[in-house]
């Protein structure tokens, strides 16, 4: 007997007449085979992993150049400070404290609601959000990468005629990016996770599938806990990765 | 060759290094000595320009380096500088540690730099080191191998910033031959160190250092057997 045909017998009979399995297959059949819902999830899963994949991407390019101003203007030598770099610090600063310093999900909202309050493309909205959030807390970890790299190594460059920058991307970089490769990738994957929020504002991520299906079923449990399954996955995949990852870069140190 | 005018560094309001003038001489070998927090790493650091200067100017072959619009990357070619902890790149071979500069400042062509590379491997006796990494050397030729990547911009003047402090006691020695060796061959060296046979043997000129001050300078035999100052005379019969 198929599963379209035992769901239609089953759903045919009155509710409190059936045992603990027949109701656990009725609602697990609403929830995700009904009126064809999986492909919901994956459309829903298909839009989470693209948002954090472009604000992943947004997230970098806005953390690699804070981190190249605040390192650049922390770095120059008494006596020959830059003006334009202090203003550049300065807004890099602002930048970094405000993000950090306001929940995610306020900063949501207000670009929802006040920046882009006329705007209905809300994935967009939301992938913008979580890449200017996600920049600021990158923007911090390749600024320790750098800083961790030690002193000695720019004095070594310099004293060798090398210019700032030369030293930087043949010395400092290099160096820095071990350190700065795994932080990253558990930068990524809070990222996908927090994709999530981007469903209060309207973005039709995989929650935002989810909680379609819930306002179709009324059923709420193998909703959530499929699409708190699935975020589960993914992150164990990428966690793996990371840890392929990491162990490659640890196989390369040869201080 | 280097002429120092009133310099003074101050940290914060810890003040280094009080008002010293010096001069060091084309082939010279100067070699500076004192007790720790003397300031003579600072006044080897300044001279290069690793430290600003609070005050004073610094001339090195004509040219103020202290001046702002001085390119200094241009100065530093020519200076060649050790330091205490070698600061070897963990990242490159010691090859690329070595041809690195030449290359990129555009002093020399890779193939060039190469074969530079392996004239001075050659000298220091490190040439099957070439294509391994620092970690895998011993300090004593990790601190070779930095004197030979300064070498090889070809400078007029080597600064050493206690070369030979952080090596164990069994290494000083192949380190201090190189020098000496350097030392024949005529490049002006200006020494910080706490080896005081290698400034007996090797320095022209000693200079005493203490708070900031060149407290004393003569020559080795000199200061070491009739040094003038009480303040040299307590610090020598401490480290004799």
């Amino acid at each position: 007997m198929d599963l379209t045909s035992t769901f239609e017998a089953l759903s045919a009979l009155p509710a409190q007449d059936l045992t603990f399995w027949q109701d656990f297959f009725l609602k697990f059949y609403r929830a995700f085979l009904e009126a064809d819902r999986w492909q919901q999830y994956i459309q829903g899963v298909g839009t989470t992993l693209l948002v954090t994949a472009m604000a992943l991407v947004l997230g970098i390019v806005l953390g690699i150049l804070v981190a190249m101003i605040r390192t650049a203007h922390d770095q120059q030598r008494p006596g020959h400070k830059n003006p334009v770099l202090f203003i550049l610090n300065l807004i890099c600063k602002i930048y970094v404290t405000v993000i950090r310093g306001t929940p995610m999900m306020v900063q949501l909202l207000i670009m929802a609601m006040l920046i882009f309050a006329n705007s209905r493309n809300f994935t967009m909205v939301g992938t913008l959000t979580l890449g200017i959030n996600s920049g600021a807390y990158v923007a911090e970890i390749i600024r320790g990468g750098l800083m961790s790299v030690d002193k000695g190594q720019m004095e070594a460059g310099r004293s060798l005629g090398l210019n700032y920058f030369q030293t930087m991307r043949f010395i400092i970089i290099p160096q820095a990016i071990k350190a700065i490769l795994p932080a990253l990738g558990n930068e990524f994957i809070v990222l996908l996770k927090d994709t999530s929020l981007i469903t209060v504002i309207g973005g039709k991520e995989l929650l935002y599938a989810a909680r379609g299906v819930m306002n179709r079923t009324y059923e709420q449990m193998f909703p959530l806990l499929g699409t708190a399954a699935i975020y589960l996955v993914l992150v164990m995949i990428f966690t793996w990765l990371l840890g392929i990852l990491e162990r490659r870069l640890r196989q390369g140190d040869r201080r | 060759m280097i002429d120092v005018k009133h310099l003074s560094k101050s940290f914060g309001d810890h003040e280094v290094l009080k008002d010293i003038s010096e001069h060091i001489y084309p082939g010279e070998k100067v070699v500076v000595i004192g007790p720790s927090g003397s300031g003579k790493s600072t006044f080897l650091r300044c001279l290069n320009l690793l430290e600003n200067p609070t005050a004073g100017t610094i001339t090195f072959e004509g040219v103020d380096i202290t001046d702002p619009k001085t390119d200094i990357n241009k100065m530093r070619q020519r200076m060649g500088m050790v330091f205490q902890h070698f600061n070897l790149f963990p990242n490159m071979t010691i090859r690329k540690n070595i041809t690195l500069a030449p290359v990129q400042t555009g002093l020399m062509k890779q193939a060039e730099a190469d074969e530079e590379a392996m004239r001075l491997l050659k000298v220091v006796d490190l040439v099957d080191k070439a294509d391994a990494y620092p970690n895998q050397l011993s300090g004593g030729q990790k601190q070779r191998i930095a004197i030979v990547r300064a070498l090889a911009m070809k400078p007029k003047v080597m600064l050493f910033d206690e070369p030979t402090s952080a090596l164990d006691p069994e290494m000083v020695g192949e380190v201090l031959d190189v020098m000496k060796q350097l030392a024949e061959d005529g490049m002006t060296m200006v020494v910080v160190t706490h080896e005081m046979g290698f400034a007996r043997e090797v320095g022209d000129r000693v200079l005493f250092m203490a708070d900031g001050r060149i407290v004393e300078q003569n020559t080795p035999a000199e200061i070491f057997n009739n040094p003038q100052e009480e303040r040299t005379r307590s610090f020598l019969a401490k480290v004799l």
